[in-house]
């Protein structure tokens, strides 16, 4: 399958303007300009472009509500935060092809009508503010950027924003409040974005992948691209592979995909011959799956149907020599620390749960935990403001559901029970 | 002690870098950031020295800045280093490097070398789990890490 967002990345001097260009750059936008807003919008309905954040909502119907409403300025802000443990995908695209993110924030500024854009970087990509300040002067100096792009009437503007160090902005509202100063809370809904964004104004943020998907969406046709992968949610899907297998990387594939394929044919199989245990197919939100689950095809419904999440499609394999119970502790210190501390729920459960797990993996849990574990979660799930709640909840929950036995092997063994098998190094 | 104000080089910078939001606040970042690099942490002078130019009150400006895990309080190593120990990295050993760091460094976690030279923080992940495990010194990345490897990456850092 032909690669569509990386297949340019290997080039000699792919970040380069002149490279783009020679290899179909700005021939998107070219092509929108040349039509109406509400055409580019239709077009990229027609595509059925489905966010690639992790939420999957549809990339044109954002972009509609947006143009609908009558408030000006419009903003658009490209969601770089890449925080989800395990994801490396949107870093792909910036650091090999800057100008297809570029393009694709040109077309959908023109598509709602946004003349202003931030591209908010987390700050673990420090490198990455010079490359991508370094295309958009380029694309500034050759009118693709800028006033009046390309000697029509659209203006378009976008600067970098770097971000400092908080998964949280990674959710829409709490990097809107970041970017306008503020700590990155999250804001409840509605108001949506769409309606009430950044700086009061109508605002739509998009992820990086979603974006760059854009331009060969314009350039080929949105029935083009709603052929490929999978018909409910089309296009590829740069997935993250990480952990224990032969060849962990960086795999543009498309939607639709089986998790064995991902793994055993790409992934090059468990490392050292040994056998897999889990995966986590899409972030460190998304509930862990088992090998009965690798037939599963990658898709935001098909992975929903099986009890997990598609997320950032970020996969992480873990063999058999792996403590669930410390993979769940381990991830749930990630979201004590990243817990913003807005609503109880999740500042207060958050914690509570990371007690409760690094207390069976110590081999000092009681056998009512596993209990208390998961009346904890009920107690955090639908009642936090926005998704950071719910997503700590994943590391527990499948954890608990494929593996009570080895939870209850920590509690009354009173130790971990893969001791002596753990890999350090 | 020197004034808590910027100097008028990063004045400059701060006006170039205001003019690109529709409000002053929203420079609280990148303020931030040179706040940090000019008074080598974010402490009082540097809340007063941004508070100043933002027109948003001190505690505000603190409140911001010790939300977000990138500003420091109190001053720091020359060199930080970020290793990652979230579950990628962790899988693939990043707790023996965190041990050996920490005994050739002899300091612990979150600590600073008594010359100065280094200060040891975890990272919530990095973003390149593919090449785990890693860490972050300063603003240059290294991946795929064993404690060798490590050996010769400090020694690049005065």
């Amino acid at each position: 399958m032909e690669k569509i967002l990386l297949n340019r990345v290997h080039l000699k001097n792919s970040r380069s303007i002149d490279v783009y260009l020679a290899h179909d750059g700005y021939k998107g936008l070219k092509k929108a300009l040349g039509m109406t807003p509400q055409q580019v919008v239709d077009e990229v309905k027609l595509s059925n472009l489905r966010g690639r954040g992790g939420a999957g909502f549809p990339a044109a119907m954002k972009w509609g509500f947006a143009a609908a409403d009558p408030k000006q300025p419009k903003y658009l802000l490209c969601n770089a935060d890449e925080g989800e443990p395990g994801t490396c995908k949107d870093r792909q695209i910036m650091e090999g092809d800057p100008h297809e993110l570029i393009e694709g924030m040109v077309i959908a500024g023109y598509a709602f009508g946004a003349e202003h854009s931030y591209i908010y970087l987390r700050a673990e990509y420090p490198k990455v503010v010079s490359i991508l300040e370094t295309a958009i002067a380029e694309a500034e100096a050759r009118g693709y950027l800028g006033a009046n792009i390309l000697g029509s009437d659209f203006s378009f503007s976008i600067r970098v924003h770097r971000g400092a160090g908080a998964y949280i902005c990674g959710e829409e509202t709490a990097l809107i409040e970041s970017l306008e100063g503020k700590r990155g809370q999250s804001r409840i809904k509605p108001p949506f974005p769409v309606n009430v964004g950044v700086f009061g104004l109508p605002t739509v943020v998009n992820n990086v992948e979603t974006l760059a998907n854009v331009p060969h969406i314009l350039l080929k046709g949105g029935a083009w691209f709603a052929g490929i992968g999978s018909p409910k949610c089309p296009g590829t899907r740069i997935i993250s592979l990480a952990g224990h297998v032969n060849k962990p990387g960086y795999y543009e594939l498309p939607m639709g995909i089986t998790f064995r394929e991902v793994i055993y044919e790409y992934g090059g199989g468990i490392r050292g011959g040994r056998k897999l245990k889990a995966f986590i197919p899409g972030g460190a939100s998304a509930s862990c799956l088992v090998p009965e689950h690798l037939d599963v095809q990658m898709d935001y419904d098909a992975v929903a149907a099986a009890g997990s999440m598609l997320g950032s499609s970020a996969m992480t394999v873990m063999d058999d020599t792996t403590c669930m119970v410390k993979v769940a502790a381990r991830l749930m210190r990630f979201f004590v620390h990243e817990s913003c501390g807005k609503c109880t729920p999740c500042r207060e459960g958050t914690e509570w749960l990371l007690k409760l797990l690094d207390r069976i993996e110590g081999g000092e849990g009681k056998l009512g935990d596993i209990d208390m574990l998961r009346e904890l979660c009920g107690l955090i799930s639908g009642k936090t403001f926005c998704p950071l709640g719910e997503g700590a909840l994943g590391p527990v929950q499948g954890t608990v559901k494929y593996f009570e036995d080895e939870y209850r092997a920590h509690i009354e063994q009173k130790c971990c029970p893969l001791k002596e098998r753990h890999v350090r190094q | 002690m020197a004034p808590a104000v910027f100097a008028a080089e990063t004045l400059n910078k701060i006006e170039e870098i205001m003019a690109r939001y529709p409000t002053r606040r929203a420079a609280i970042l990148p303020v931030l950031y040179l706040a940090q690099e000019e008074f080598g942490c974010v402490d009082d002078r540097a809340l007063m020295a941004a508070s100043k130019v933002l027109g948003v009150s001190k505690a505000d400006v603190y409140g911001v800045a010790t939300y977000y895990s990138m500003f420091e309080t109190k001053p720091f190593g020359r060199n930080v280093i970020h290793l990652c120990d979230n579950l990628a990295c962790s899988l693939l050993g990043a707790e023996s490097l965190q041990d050996h760091l920490e005994r050739k460094l002899e300091i612990q976690m979150g600590q600073t070398t008594t010359d100065g030279r280094f200060t040891l923080k975890n990272a919530e992940c990095l973003g390149a789990c593919a090449q785990a495990p890693v860490m972050l010194v300063n603003d240059d990345f290294y991946e795929g890490l064993t404690d060798a490897k490590i050996d010769e990456i400090l020694a690049k850092y005065e």
